[in-house]
């Protein structure tokens, strides 16, 4: 077995744009703001980057595809640019290509940035599957979204510990109240508005049993990491942040064509979760865990994440959501920054914006939103459905 | 002997009432508030020609197990979605004979159900093929405001003929042609052109199909004391029982047109008829049926001891007692007659690969799948290596249909932010009791109808109309079993 990636990368800067609506930019814009940060931050020259990965996901309404527009946008001087997609997941993927290029020894200094442009597609919710799946899907997949493919989790999560659906859509808005709260703090956030639980039961459903304040908003975003050797990122700045673990899961099919997944979990995040303790020395994420950084997509996807990351006893979430648990006040904040409900989600970007405020907070620099000594940070990006997933989970320290 | 074997009708659970078209649109056309009473079968928006022939195909294909060697599929309908691309060839595919089956279409006049039906017992008559499928669909799109509108309802029929095991005889035929141009459509045109009904009813219906009657009893030294029962079409339902009267048959003989429950099937409503009525025969009891447009065709059929023991699985009650209400409006819609608002999603349509279409036919319009054959687990789409994390045997696979099998609901949703021409888009993950899992469109339910765990069954749908490049697809659905 490899030994991995732990303490042999460090982040030495990065960028993150307010996400939003951004109508009056595109995402060239949105690029040249989140990588001058990140730039700025690193206290290097651009000409310094060795190598650079792009993570964009619709490329259809957005930068279009391959590396050249990264390159172009930044004026990268001819270096290896890559352009990576996995879906909802896409952002960290390029961050792990940046992370794999350092650790191969191939190069000093990589830069990682995502970012999509999702208000261009004229409608709410990100834009259609129907195309994106492959061409044998466009005939046998029903014309699904994301809120139902996650719906279907909610079902059977409900189902499996005999809720009723009124009790998990209370337990389910307590979730988004607790990111609304955080995300209120936050000046990068899409959403600063906090809210109330009666809103969030009263709100239209968008897929039953999920409602509009279940599911995360769409946005326009980039963010962006440089990354390095241990030693130059301690030569730059005394506060370097180290990558611990990270790992990638995707399933196999079995949850699709088996009837063996019950339907409650997402098996790509446990087996990651697994893996990333593994790396990262972790014996009781419980008690280590210092801070999450979730893929919120839908407050279901939040809840069973808890449970898949071992944080909470399976069938038990629910109770520490009512303890508090995740609260930026309580033991384990998770979303410190709002997360995906108060961001939104544009593809690309969103992996790399929660490794920029687990970064943020593991440095001190999380201002309002700072919790009391982090020790790990834990960012957790989620692509396709809990059918069909792709799934990456990172820690950080310092 | 040469004869039917088999049958089963299909209808679509939606209804509309034609008090409902009458305040909606009589306004337009005063006369047809005569026709404003009872209510009429209404296709789901998923459904076509096509579709219902496949379902009354499933129906009465479900009573008997039938040879896996060459046979045909004739299909007929004045609705079929296709001009070109055998409409007949999508309905072997779903039925699982694509390889086995010869297929037609039969089009032109509501005749065609009838002229398919003389075909394949012809067919089998001849000595070339054994047994056959005959079938009917047919989707009504009719003009806001006409009587057609009133009059027309959707439905689907099949008959399975063969040469053993006949439960009603062929007896004999009669088939005038006659250029009876009314209705009339042009190809390329959704809607016909009509002449007057008083024509269409005394010159057309009226004098074509008593005349011919009496024709095929004074060939045959018949007289209508004969027969059990006198199946015929006319979708104006007051002159209907007239035209037996005409041939010389008693109220009794006269086989209920349901055109008060579905309205005229048009193509499919003869076969519907014969289905109906073969329910209700007794051994040695004679049935004439005719069918009628451009022309008359006649069928005669006899019971034999054995239509006891034949029975679709749904019979013609429990398709008339399976309804929901439609309103006016949602039916114009489904038909796209109305133009209604779908925003941008609903604009969106990927390219149909028709390359992909093809090499994997078998998965997509007769949902097989494959089975591994050293674990036994059933998986679709088909695969190349196994699922099963302990297995994955590679290209040990065997071709395993999963059309028929039992399945239930293992999540669902119901999607308003999904474009649906009936939102929400309800779908979910279903599992099969044999093994196997599929993430599934569900139709002709309710959101509030489905729970986890309740049983479903398949049904073969269209599953979009890309209006824009002219192409339907099909695929399954599941339907829960409510009851």
């Amino acid at each position: 077995m490899a030994s991995g990636i732990r303490d042999r990368i460090a982040i030495v800067g990065m960028g993150c744009t307010k996400f939003g609506e951004r109508w009056d930019v595109g995402a060239g814009d949105l690029m040249v703001e989140a990588f001058q940060e990140a730039l700025e931050d690193a206290g290097i020259e651009k000409k310094e980057i060795e190598a650079a990965w792009l993570g964009t996901c619709f490329d259809e309404i957005n930068v279009g595809k391959s590396a050249i527009p990264l390159a172009q946008c930044l004026k990268l001087q001819n270096i290896p640019v890559t352009r990576v997609e996995n879906f909802c997941a896409t952002g960290t993927e390029a961050f792990r290509g940046a992370c794999y290029a350092v650790a191969s020894g191939a190069v000093k200094i990589a830069l990682a940035l995502g970012v999509e442009k999702l208000k261009d597609t004229g409608y709410g919710g990100l834009p259609d599957f129907g195309s994106a799946m492959g061409t044998l899907n466009r005939f046998i997949l029903p014309n699904f979204t994301a809120p139902g493919g996650f719906a279907l989790m909610a079902t059977r999560y409900f189902a499996k510990y005999g809720i009723s659906p009124e009790e998990g859509k209370r337990a389910l808005a307590r979730i988004s109240c607790k990111s609304h709260r955080a995300g209120a703090l936050n000046p990068k956030a899409h959403l600063r508005k906090e809210i109330t639980e009666d809103q969030v039961l009263k709100a239209p459903i968008i897929a039953w049993p999920l409602g509009l304040f279940d599911c995360c908003g769409v946005s326009d975003g980039a963010a962006a990491a440089i990354v390095t050797t241990p030693e130059i990122a301690r030569s730059l700045r005394k506060d370097p942040v180290m990558v611990k673990a990270l790992q990638v899961a995707a399933t196999s099919g079995e949850e699709l064509y088996t009837t063996r997944w019950d339907g409650t979990y997402l098996k790509t995040t446990t087996e990651a979760a697994i893996r990333a303790y593994k790396e990262a020395g972790i014996q009781k994420p419980r008690e280590e865990i210092s801070i999450l950084e979730v893929h919120d997509c839908f407050s279901i996807t939040e809840l069973v994440t808890y449970e898949d990351l071992q944080i909470s006893e399976r069938g038990r979430a629910i109770h520490d959501i009512n303890d508090g648990l995740f609260e930026l006040t309580g033991k384990i904040p998770c979303q410190s920054d709002g997360g995906l409900k108060c961001f939104g989600h544009p593809i690309g970007a969103s992996g790399l914006r929660m490794i920029y405020e687990v970064y943020k907070q593991l440095q001190g620099k999380a201002g309002p939103r700072q919790i009391q000594n982090p020790r790990f940070g834990l960012t957790h990006n989620l692509g396709g459905i809990p059918a069909f997933s792709v799934c990456s989970v990172a820690i950080f320290g310092l | 002997m040469v004869g039917i074997v088999a049958f089963g009708a299909y209808l679509p659970r939606y209804r509309l009432e034609r008090k409902e078209i009458a305040k909606a649109i009589s306004w337009i056309n005063p006369p047809t508030l005569g026709f404003a009473s009872g209510e009429k079968t209404v296709a789901n928006y998923d459904e076509d020609a096509i579709t219902l022939a496949v379902a009354a195909s499933r129906n009465a294909l479900s009573s008997i197990s039938l040879p896996d060697e060459k046979m045909f599929i004739y299909a007929a309908s004045t609705s079929f979605p296709y001009a070109e691309r055998l409409n007949a060839a999508i309905i072997s595919e779903a039925l699982g004979y694509g390889e086995v089956s010869s297929t037609a279409d039969f089009s032109g006049s509501s005749r065609a159900g009838t002229a398919a039906l003389i075909a394949g017992l012809n067919a089998i008559q001849s000595g070339d093929t054994s047994w056959g499928i005959v079938t009917a669909g047919e989707v009504r799109k009719t003009k806001p405001g006409s009587t057609d509108e009133f009059l027309q309802g959707d439905g689907g029929a099949t008959v399975v003929l063969g040469r053993e095991k006949v439960i009603a005889s062929f007896r004999g035929s009669l088939s005038i042609s006659g250029d009876f141009p009314s209705p009339l459509r042009e190809s390329s045109k959704s809607f016909p052109r009509l002449w007057e009904e008083r024509w269409i009813r005394d010159e057309g219906f009226m004098k074509i199909i008593p005349s011919a009657v009496k024709s095929y009893l004074a060939r045959h030294d018949l007289s209508p004391s004969n027969f059990r029962f006198l199946i015929y079409p006319c979708h104006y339902p007051r002159e209907h029982g007239i035209i037996g009267k005409m041939a010389g048959f008693s109220d009794e003989q006269i086989f209920n047109p349901l055109l008060v429950q579905v309205g005229d099937t048009g193509a499919a409503h003869t076969l519907v008829l014969l289905a109906a009525a073969l329910e209700e025969c007794q051994p040695a009891d004679e049935i004439l049926l005719v069918g009628y447009g451009s022309g008359v065709d006649l069928l005669h059929f006899k019971a034999t001891e054995l239509i006891r023991e034949i029975r679709p699985v749904r019979s013609l009650e429990s398709l008339l007692l399976r309804k929901a209400p439609i309103s006016y409006q949602k039916f114009l819609a489904f038909r796209e007659v109305l133009e209604v608002e779908t925003g941008l999603r609903g604009e969106f349509q990927a390219e149909t690969p028709l390359s992909v279409m093809w090499r994997n036919r078998k998965a997509i319009l007769g949902l097989v799948g494959s089975r591994c054959l050293r674990c036994g687990v059933p998986q679709f789409p088909p695969q190349r290596i196994c699922v099963i994390a302990e297995c994955q045997a590679v290209d040990a696979m065997e071709p395993y249909n999963f059309s028929k099998k039992k399945a239930v609901v293992f999540s669902y949703t119901g999607d308003n932010l999904a474009f649906s021409y009936d939102p929400p888009q309800i779908y979910g993950l279903i599992d099969f009791e044999e093994g196997g899992r599929m993430m599934l469109d569900f139709t002709d339910c309710a959101l509030e109808d489905l729970k986890v765990g309740m049983g479903v069954e398949l049904s073969f749908r269209r599953k979009y109309h890309d209006r824009h490049r002219g192409i339907h697809t099909y695929f399954w659905k599941a339907i829960p079993m409510v009851n």
